[in-house]
This record gives structure tokens, sequence and C-alpha cells, in this order.
């Protein structure tokens, strides 16, 4: 027994230094980006492993915020912040939508549809830009925001997907039930399925909002002008060839256009780790 | 009373045909969002794409037919269209791997249950969270550059006697970019995680109590019983890994001689740079055909590597 237990501390403590100095050197990126941010021009050259600035340079964010050409940060995190908000919602009503009809109404054809639907989750995304770029030219919503927000709009699959799953976990006595107090398939969506999806919502949303917050190819592709731009693209200008790269101020907005993600992830972590192992899993 | 039956049995069929009809109406306008899309937003474009690979197109006039032409220049005169896709191999066959053998390792670790467990997890999935954003291919860049953090340490170290440009350099080039890929391992490693947890326990009771040491348990039970959730995470993996186009995008622009030309930049520059539509558009399908040839061969070869429990042993 004075044996065992040493043994086991020595083995708890040995598992949680391994964790710790390997967690260390994966978190390490995201703490010398924050750290660089703070730091003045020449010292992140000089030092540039150190954590641990010699001087707080907070003037990096004001610099970085003030932008290019008279447009701040501030604009291009509203742009973000529309297209995600606009896109997120459009996602959220045609999901929900979608995987009600595919769950829970016997139609014609549902077994087809829903076996397409499977199958486009598995097409890679990036072979359908070159033609969903000619398409959206020819309807003249080049360097507007409708490319961006439409193709949201109308149910990604790996949504409809992931809402379906949850619905199928709604007993469907629910449904029986409410028929038969004369309740349509209108209804019984607003008033049984609706109310019961709201984790699954809030999962969707959170991959929806964080998909399209770090989109950087469809902006590339379609936003001209730079008013426009959304933050992705705005952090790419600081590396203008033709003008010297003010470093620390592309940290400093670096660091910037992660909070959102870090805030949201704080507040629904559960959420998210939950959707990504039940889609993962159920498939 | 014949009568009464038959009406009965007519009024009954009439109501059928009505739910029927009713369910159709219903259930098409609640599909209505996703196949409105899947119609406009990739029948359709998939239908232009395939007349316009065999065209000559740059937007600003009406596409030229020129048969097969484009796919014989591509396979018989373009080293580039081979050098990307040789990148792009080597990029998935490194990456997908890595990303996968640390994710599931790390899943492993993090089911004994131990104190801070939660907050180790959340620790070592936050790089993942940001990890496809531009903030993180900018710091990336930085990190790994002449002057960067990871030089500054083996200097410092005395494991280095100069700087070196391991972005810039073409040995070292497509590596920064793995790298960064294999840090992306959070996603997977919470599938494994819960993959892990639905193992039942008697299983690793009963290895046990037959005196199995740790190794023949993980390769005895937890692999074989973990195979369908590393058969979904590979394939996921591999599709999302060959569409890799950010990354080389802002960190490594294809550089060095296009060491680090994955196959999407490579479409971009032909489509969006040089103007050539229908060629790209001729690439967009060969990449969807390799694509889809990968993806049926991995799901073909399951049989011999996924162990489904409801089929038995």
């Amino acid at each position: 027994m004075k044996k065992l237990i040493p043994k086991k501390i020595m083995g708890s403590i040995s598992y949680h230094g391994f964790v710790i100095v390997l967690g260390f050197i994966v978190f390490y990126p995201v703490l010398w980006l924050i750290a660089s941010s703070l730091k003045g021009h020449a010292e992140i050259f000089q030092s540039a492993h150190s954590l641990i600035p010699s001087r707080l340079h907070f003037e990096n964010y004001l610099e970085g915020w003030r932008g290019f050409g008279g447009i701040t940060f501030g604009r291009f995190f509203s742009n973000s912040l529309y297209i995600c908000g606009v896109g997120t919602l459009g996602q959220l009503v045609s999901a929900s939508f979608a995987a009600y009809g595919f769950t829970r109404i016997k139609f014609l054809g549902r077994k087809l549809w829903f076996a397409v639907m499977i199958a486009t989750l598995l097409l890679p995304a990036q072979v359908l830009r070159i033609p969903q770029y000619i398409f959206f030219n020819n309807l003249g919503w080049v360097d507007t925001y409708k490319p961006l927000i439409i193709p949201q709009v109308f149910a990604q699959p790996f949504f409809v997907f992931l809402i379906a799953q949850f619905i199928q976990g709604i007993p469907f006595e629910l449904d029986e039930a409410a028929t038969i107090d004369g309740c349509g398939k209108f209804s019984i969506f607003f008033r049984i399925i609706l109310p019961n999806i709201i984790p699954a919502l809030i999962t969707s949303g959170i991959f929806s909002f964080y998909w399209s917050w770090n989109d950087f190819f469809t902006p590339l592709l379609y936003i001209q002008t730079v008013h426009k731009y959304p933050a992705s693209l705005a952090l790419q200008l600081f590396s203008d060839p033709s003008s010297v790269t003010n470093w620390g101020a592309q940290f400093a907005m670096s660091v910037l256009s992660l909070v959102p993600v870090f805030l949201i992830f704080l507040s629904f972590q559960r959420y998210l780790t939950e959707g990504i192992s039940t889609t993962g899993l159920k498939s | 009373m014949r009568l009464e039956r038959r009406t009965g049995i007519s009024l009954e069929r009439r109501r059928q045909k009505k739910r029927k009809g009713y369910n159709n109406l219903a259930g098409y306008f609640f599909i209505m969002p996703w196949l409105f899309g899947f119609v406009m937003l990739m029948i359709i474009p998939m239908g232009m794409s395939l007349y316009l690979s065999f065209t000559r197109y740059n937007i600003l006039s009406p596409p030229v037919w020129t048969g097969t032409s484009n796919f014989v220049n591509i396979f018989t005169d373009d080293p580039r269209f081979w050098q990307s896709l040789k990148v792009t191999f080597s990029y998935v066959v490194a990456a997908v791997p890595l990303r996968l053998i640390f994710a599931l390792f790390l899943a492993v670790l993090f089911t004994q249950k131990r104190i801070m467990g939660n907050l180790y997890r959340t620790i070592y999935y936050i790089p993942s969270l940001i990890g496809g954003s531009v903030a993180v291919a900018v710091m990336w860049r930085q990190l790994f550059g002449v002057y960067g953090a990871f030089n500054s340490i083996l200097l410092s170290w005395g494991i280095l006697e100069d700087s070196f440009g391991w972005i810039t350099h073409p040995s070292t080039a497509l590596w920064s970019l793995i790298i960064l890929a294999a840090w992306q391992f959070g996603s997977p490693m919470l599938i494994f995680l819960a993959g892990l947890k639905q193992i039942p326990n008697s299983l690793y009771e009963s290895a046990a109590i037959d005196g199995a040491n740790w190794g023949q348990t993980f390769t005895r039970i937890t692999l074989p019983m973990l195979s369908p959730v590393i058969f979904f995470n590979v394939v996921m993996q591999t599709i999302n890994n060959f569409m890799m186009f950010t990354q080389a995008y802002i960190i490594t622009e294809g550089r060095p001689f296009d060491r680090t030309l994955v196959y999407i930049l490579y479409l971009f520059q032909r489509g969006f740079s040089y103007n050539q539509m229908g060629y790209a558009c001729a690439l967009a399908w060969i990449m969807f055909i390799v694509i889809a040839a990968i993806t049926a061969f991995i799901f073909k070869s399951s049989p011999y590597w996924v162990y489904y429990e409801s089929k038995g042993g």
C-alpha cells in the first residue's frame, strides 16, 4: 500500500507535466501572436521568440484600427458582422426548414433527395468556385455581398444534416399528438420542433458564423472595393508589397479579429464540442 | 350495408389521397430552400462548367468551342498542372496522417479522467478554432520567417548557426504548410474523444482479466472499435485538405519555384490571374474526378479495415 501511493502520484505528475509542456508548445503560437501585437517594430524581429514585450505598445492597436485610406477597421469589422449575421440567420431558417421536411414529412421522393443531399456533403466546394463565379458575374453580383450571403441562405447540406440528426431524437409521438389536436405540418414545426432544436440551432449558428467570419476565398473572389472588405480580406492589405508592412498593426488587428471567435467559443463551448462529436459519430 | 362499406372505403381512400397530396406539398415546401440552392448553385454551375471546360472563355467575350483541347493541353503541355498535382498529393499524404495521429494520441490522453482535463482539452482545441483564419496564416508566415520566432529559438539554443528561411527555402516550404495543418488537430480530436467514450468499458475489463497489456488493448480493442470514426475522419480530412487554399495563398503564394503550388491555388491563378475560365473549369473537373476516385477508393477499402459491430467480427 505504501508503495502504491507514490507510484500513483508519480504517474499523475508525469501525466500533468507532459500535458502542460506539450500544451505550451501547442499554444505557444497563439501567445506569440498576442505578445507580438504589443511589441515595438524593432522588437518583433530582434527578440522574436520572447513572449514578454519590453514595453507595451498599445499604439499598434490604434494604428491598425486607423486602417487604409481613411477606412477604419471599424468599417471592416461591421462589414464582416453584417455578412456573417445575415448569412447565419438565413442559414438557420433554411436548414431547419429542410431538416424538418426531410425527417418528419413523408413526401414523394424524400429518400432520394435525402441521399442526394448526403452525397453533396462529400462534394468539394472549391470545385464549384469558378462556375459559381461565372454565374454570379452574369447576374451582375460581383462586388456585392450577394455571392457571400445567398449561398448560405440556401441551406448547406452540413447544417441540414446536423439539425436532421437532432430532430430524429425528438419523439414522433409529439407530432402525432399534435396532429390529433388538429395541428398541420406548419404549426407542428413552429410549436413542437422549433422549441426543441434550440441546441442544434446554436451549434449550427456557431459553425456558420465561424466559417463565414474566417472565409477568405469568397470575398477575395467577389469583393473589389476596399470599403466593402470584410476583416479577413482587410488583414491581408497590411502586407501590400508596395508599402512597408506595419507588422505591429497587422498583428494587433489579427488579434482583434480573433476576439469574437474566442468569445463565442467561451460562452458556447459545450454546444460546439457536442456538435462536432455528434456530426462525426452518427454518420 | 355493402354500399355503406364501399363508400366508407372510398372516403378513407380519398382522405388518404388528400393527406398524401398535402404531405407532398408540405414536404417540398420545407425542403425548397435546400432544393433551390442545390439546383441553382450546384447543378446549373456544374453543367455550365462542364460545357465551358470544352471552350476558350475569358468572361469578357462569349466562349469559343475548342473541343477537348483544354484537356489535351492540361495533360500533355502543362508542367505546372503536374507540379500542382504532385504538391497537393504530397501535402495531403503528409498532412492528413500527421493531423489524425496527433488527434488520436491526444484523444487517448484526454479520455483519462484527470483533474483539469476539461481545461487542457480547451487549451489544445483553441489553435484549431482559429486555424483557418487569415490572422493565423499571417502569424505563421512571421513565425517561420527568416526573422521569426522559430529561427530565434533555434539560434538561441545553438541548433542553428544562421537564420534559415523555412518558408522561402524549396526543401522546407511545403513542410511549413504541413506543420500548420497538423497543428489543426482539434476537430478530429473531439470526434475521436466522443468515439472513445462509446467503447463499452466491459471490453477493457475483460481484456484486463485476460492479462492484456496496454499495447494489446489498444490494437485489439481501441483501434477496431474506433475504426468507423477513423474512417469518417480520414474521408473528411482527405477531402478538406485537397481543397487547401488560404494558407498557401497567404503564407507562400505557391513559392518558391511552385513548390507549394497546391491545386486550388493553380486553378485560381489560371481562372483569375490569366483569365482562362474555360481552362480553369477543365482543371476543376479533373480535380472533381480525382477526389471522387480517391473517396471511392477509401470507401471500397473500408471492409478491409473498418469494423462494424452489427456485422459481427
